[in-house]
């Protein structure tokens, strides 16, 4: 992005920033590749797994094509169980509903475990803005939420620190032992904290991994047992999805269950897969349905499948570029290659340098497992941004010049000759600061001839 | 057998060993090839920049050139698959015509012309980078993501070759980080993909790095070059056609 080769928000520069230290970028790629590795062991441990993927695949097209009448489905049955649906046209509706219910119940202190939707609506800073403080209950995001950061992957948030960074971060904010970097002594640490937070508050906000309309129940996967945790033990669970976490049948969930694991972090499933079904006496249990601008990537034919999506962060693990940029550098909520198609539907303006952010390799489509083909909506959302004038204007009109080059071979030629001709005895003008192709790399050696000089001569001798 | 040459224009510039060598091949298996003069570039490099919008002077004259032949060839994979997804011309059948006859030349040798072997030797250990639009995109090899039986067909023409000791990766198939204008507009990432590509067939002993790709050859040669390494790369039609 040229015109934006000096804004300091674009992936470009701040992934420059992240280089800065190579070892830990070795590191950060080395700890994600090795998740990509047990990915691959997983998978290739089930003979059918190509064959799961293509009916996850398939589940979700369903649901895609036949949105309205599933989500009236399962609001029907949740209604019918007790619980209480809202649904949200954004993300400021969302968030006022959820202060609403806590106001009514005089809340202001909450639990909440992942929810990925909670960070894309900004839902924590909006609570804390109106005095409700809100703990979040993962181990990662919690660690995240305490050094005031988002988190950096969706699945692992706090997989850019290292052990001795969250070992300063609890010394700061829990007052552990300074420099003990044992994880089951931090671990243990952070489990006494969040036990306090689990015990005393009444309100609990969850995520949904999958919302099953036959039955209005809707499932939360987790690890480490928080959500549960902190859903049994509050008077008030507040379960909030993106209305794309719907599937049609209970029967489904052995298809997703097998695959989202396995793809995340190449368990064959979640510790927790934990059912929800109807409150408890005496409980309440709302689901906030949420649209956010998911109905108008339903409305795009060549974006709408992306919102197959399970949030597995398979393509992030495997992404040669996310791994060796980090998640911050992706500046929105959900980053690596699915952000990277997610972001333009919400604002184009300023997530138009993240479709660029790949080198359109291919294997974040490869690893999904519901066929999301992520590469190839890269590449249409580079073509939207293109034609609608927010690729940069340097950029615009050095394609103009390039089309028109490349549409007149007599120029083609020329260019070509002067090119090859200014490498060979002026390199001082390539080789230099300005030419970012040079700063890590040497340029190509340039020979007196073209290929098409020399066919011309040893091929063709009578046309010379 | 006519077959039509397409040569990518950074390899009409910078590489013209590497068309050499493809011509000469294709001339060898009996081939009539034929190299139109008047062809630029497929596009791509507009088009990946979110300006395919642009491309259309530069297929209607991709059209013009390679209109006619049993088959057209060429030394890249990335190159072909953007005229195999993105040619479209007024003329549409013609265009269509050319989407379906292109072939990137490992594919063309073992698919269409189905060498079994060749008169080649390289005495060298080599290690393969899989050129991600020709593996992922063409599937000219197996990818490391799906479940699925392995081949390649760079593999299996490299494997004819006497002498030739392929060197096992720990990562064989990881993108080497070119990506076109990637490569300068996301100068840091792209160099440092590039850096652990290099480092993965160092380290595994390679003497050359080749591929079907000369555009990620080229990225891996100016790391390696500025590393002052002995390493060297070589288009996979080089070696193939070896004296």
């Amino acid at each position: 992005m040229s015109d934006n080769a000096n804004n300091t928000t674009t992936h470009a520069a701040l992934s420059k920033k992240f280089n800065a230290d190579e070892p830990r970028v070795d590191w950060h790629d080395e700890t994600l590749w090795f998740v990509r590795s047990k990915r691959d062991k997983a998978a290739n441990a089930l003979p059918e797994w190509e064959e799961l993927r293509e009916t996850a695949s398939q589940i979700k097209n369903n649901v895609l094509s036949n949105m309205s009448g599933y989500l009236q489905q399962f609001e029907e049955k949740a209604r019918q169980n007790g619980m209480v649906i809202h649904w949200a046209p954004d993300a400021k509706a969302h968030n006022e509903i959820v202060l609403s219910i806590l106001k009514r119940h005089g809340v202001d202190r909450m639990v909440k475990s992942k929810s990925m939707l909670t960070e894309e609506c900004h839902l924590n800073q909006y609570l804390q803005q109106n005095g409700v403080e809100v703990i979040d209950t993962d181990l990662g995001e919690r660690i995240v939420q305490m050094r005031q950061e988002p988190p950096s992957h969706i699945v692992l948030p706090a997989i850019h620190l290292k052990k001795q960074d969250v070992s300063d971060t609890f010394h700061e904010h829990l007052h552990t032992e300074k420099g003990n970097n044992d994880p089951q002594f931090l671990t243990n640490a952070a489990r006494l904290h969040l036990r306090e937070k689990f015990l005393t508050r009444k309100a609990a906000l969850t995520g949904v991994n999958f919302a099953i309309a036959e039955t209005g129940e809707f499932v939360v996967c987790t690890n480490e047992g928080n959500a549960d945790m902190g859903a049994h033990l509050a008077d008030v669970h507040i379960a909030c999805m993106g209305f794309e976490k719907i599937i049609p049948q209970r029967k489904h969930l052995g298809v997703f269950l097998r695959l989202l694991a396995r793809s995340a972090t190449g368990q064959p499933v979640t510790t927790y897969s934990s059912h929800f079904k109807k409150p408890r006496q005496g409980q309440e249990v709302h689901i906030v349905i949420v649209d956010n601008g998911r109905s108008t990537q339903l409305g795009r034919k060549d974006f709408r499948n992306s919102l197959k999506c399970i949030r597995c962060a398979a393509c992030f693990n495997t992404c040669p570029v996310y791994r060796r940029s980090g998640g911050h550098s992706y500046h929105t909520a959900i980053a690596g290659p699915i952000g990277s198609i997610l972001a333009p539907n919400l604002d184009i303006k300023q997530y138009a340098d993240l479709p660029f952010a790949s080198t359109l390799c291919g294997s974040c489509s490869n690893v999904c497992p519901v066929k999301i083909d992520i590469h190839d909506q890269l590449y249409k959302w580079r073509q939207v941004i293109g034609k609608q004038g927010y690729a940069g204007k340097a950029k615009a009109i050095s394609m103009q010049g390039m089309a028109f080059t490349l549409a007149h071979p007599s120029m083609y030629k020329v260019a070509g000759k002067a090119g090859r001709w200014f490498l060979r005895n002026t390199p001082f003008l390539l080789n230099n600061k300005l030419n970012p192709w040079y700063h890590q790399r040497e340029m190509p050696a340039s020979p007196k001839e073209s290929f098409a000089d020399w066919y011309k001569k040893n091929r063709q001798p009578n046309n010379e | 057998m006519r077959v039509g040459l397409f040569i990518p224009c950074y390899v009409d510039q910078f590489y013209p060993q590497v068309a050499i060598a493809t011509l000469q091949l294709l001339e060898k298996l009996g081939c009539q090839v034929l190299y139109p003069l008047n062809q630029t570039c497929c596009g791509q490099p507009m088009a990946n920049s979110g300006f395919e919008h642009l491309t259309h002077g530069c297929n209607a004259l991709f059209v013009k050139n390679f209109s006619g032949f049993d088959y057209i060839v060429s030394p890249s994979g990335s190159c072909v698959l953007h005229i195999k997804d993105h040619l479209h011309d007024k003329d549409e059948p013609a265009a269509k015509n050319i989407r379906d006859s292109i072939y990137e030349l490992s594919e063309f040798l073992v698919d269409v012309l189905k060498v079994e072997q060749l008169d080649a030797s390289f005495p060298h250990k080599v290690g393969v980078h899989q050129s991600c639009h020709g593996q992922r995109g063409l599937k000219i090899s197996q990818m490391s993501e799906l479940v699925a039986a392995p081949f390649s067909k760079p593999g299996k023409l490299l494997g004819m070759v006497s002498g030739l000791e392929l060197i096992e990766l720990d990562r064989r198939d990881e993108c080497c980080g070119f990506g076109g204008t990637f490569c300068v507009a996301e100068e840091a990432v792209s160099a440092k993909m590039g850096k652990d590509r290099v480092k993965d067939h160092v380290q595994h002993g390679a003497e050359f790095i080749t591929g079907a790709d000369m555009s990620c050859l080229m990225h891996l040669e100016g790391i390696l070059k500025r590393q002052n390494s002995k390493v060297r790369v070589k288009h996979i039609a080089e070696i193939l056609n070896g004296e």
